[in-house]
C-alpha cells in the first residue's frame, strides 16, 4: 500500500500522518509538495491538518487552488481513497469535493482535546474493519470545526448514509454536551457520493498507538489495507 | 481604474458564533440596546477594467470563486471610478 501526504505551506500534521502510515502501518509514504502538478502512483492520498496559508481568508480557501489539487481531484475522480483530516477536511469543503462548510466553533475558542467519536457507517473503505456504533477516542484540535450545510444537503447525507462519524459520549450518546464545536447534528466526518473521499475533524494519526494514549484511530488505516 | 468595496456577511440562515459572542460582550459593557450582531468581512479591490460593466462582472467572478464561500456567505458591493 502506497500513500501520498500532501504538504501545503502551513501544514503541521504531515509528519504525524507519515509516521502513523509508515512506521506503524508499514505503508510506503511520500510527501508531495503543493506546487507539484502530478502525484506519484499511490493508492491513498492524505490532506493533513494544519493551517495552510495561515488560514487566510477562510480555512482551506487558498490551499484548494494549489497546483497539486487538480491531481488530487483526479485521484478522487478515479475512485481512489482520499482522506482530509482537520484542515484537510476544510480544504475538501472549499474545493467542493465534499458538501457544506465550516463555521467558527460555537465557543469561538480553539478546542484541543480527546473526544469520543461514534462510528455511524462501516460501508466505506475507511471504516469497513470497525464495528458500527463503536466509539473511538480521537483528539481534535481546531477553531473552525462547526460543520454546517443546508437542509437539502443534510437530508441527502443522512439518506445516503454519508455521515461517517458523530461526536458522542463514551457510551455513544449524542448530545450538545459532547459536541465540542456545535456542528450540525454532531457531525464529525462525512464521505462523498462515491464513498472514496472522507473528511473528518478528529485526528486519527494522533491516536494510532497506545503510547499516544489511544490506538483507536488505527482502525481507519487498517480498513484501508 | 475602479474601486470596489465589497461587504461579505454570513447568510441569514447561518448561525454566527462570533456575532453572538460580541453581542454578549457588548451586553456586559452596558450596551443593552444592541439586539443582534452579525460579523462580516470587508474588501477593497482596485482594478483595471474597460467599462463599469466589465469591472462589475469581474468583481462578481472574484466573489464567487474566491472572496466568498457561497455555501455560507452573501455579498454586496459598490463600484466607483477612481
Amino acid at each position: 500500500m502506497k500513500a501520498a501526504v500532501i504538504v501545503f505551506p502551513g501544514s503541521n500534521c504531515d509528519t504525524d500522518c507519515a509516521h502513523a502510515l509508515s512506521d506503524i502501518m508499514k505503508m510506503r509514504v511520500e510527501f508531495v509538495w503543493h506546487k507539484e502538478s502530478t502525484l506519484p502512483d499511490v493508492d491513498l492520498v492524505v490532506l493533513p491538518g494544519g493551517f495552510s496559508y495561515g488560514d487566510y481568508l477562510r480555512t482551506g480557501a487558498i490551499a484548494r487552488f494549489s497546483p497539486v489539487m487538480q491531481a488530487v481531484a483526479k485521484h478522487a475522480d478515479d475512485g481512489r481513497p482520499l482522506i482530509g483530516i482537520c484542515n484537510g477536511f476544510q480544504v475538501l469543503l472549499e474545493a467542493g469535493l465534499l458538501p457544506g462548510a465550516m463555521l467558527r466553533n460555537r465557543s469561538i475558542s480553539f478546542v484541543c482535546k480527546h473526544v469520543w467519536v461514534r462510528v455511524e457507517d462501516t460501508d466505506t473503505v475507511f471504516t469497513r474493519k470497525i464495528d458500527k456504533g463503536a466509539t473511538l477516542s480521537i483528539p481534535i484540535a481546531h477553531g473552525e470545526g462547526n460543520y454546517t450545510c443546508d437542509d437539502d444537503t443534510f437530508n441527502r447525507l443522512q439518506d445516503e448514509s454519508r455521515i461517517v462519524f458523530r461526536y458522542a459520549s463514551k457510551n455513544g450518546e449524542t448530545d450538545d454536551q459532547h459536541n465540542p464545536n456545535g456542528s450540525r447534528d454532531h457531525i464529525a466526518g462525512i464521505i462523498n457520493e462515491k464513498r472514496n473521499v472522507l473528511g473528518m475533524m478528529p485526528h486519527p494519526e494522533r491516536a494510532s498507538e497506545t503510547i499516544l494514549s489511544s490506538p483507536d484511530g488505527r482502525g481507519i488505516w487498517e480498513s484501508l489495507l | 481604474m475602479y474601486k470596489a468595496t465589497i461587504n461579505v456577511t454570513l447568510k441569514k440562515s447561518v448561525l454566527d458564533p462570533q456575532g453572538k459572542t460580541v453581542l454578549h460582550a457588548l451586553g456586559t459593557l452596558g450596551f443593552e440596546e444592541a439586539k443582534d450582531i452579525r460579523v462580516g468581512k470587508f474588501f477593497e479591490v482596485t482594478l483595471d477594467a474597460a467599462s463599469p460593466e466589465k469591472a462589475e462582472s469581474r468583481i462578481r467572478d472574484m466573489c464567487d470563486r474566491l472572496l466568498t464561500n457561497p455555501v455560507i456567505e452573501d455579498y454586496s458591493f459598490d463600484l466607483k471610478k477612481s
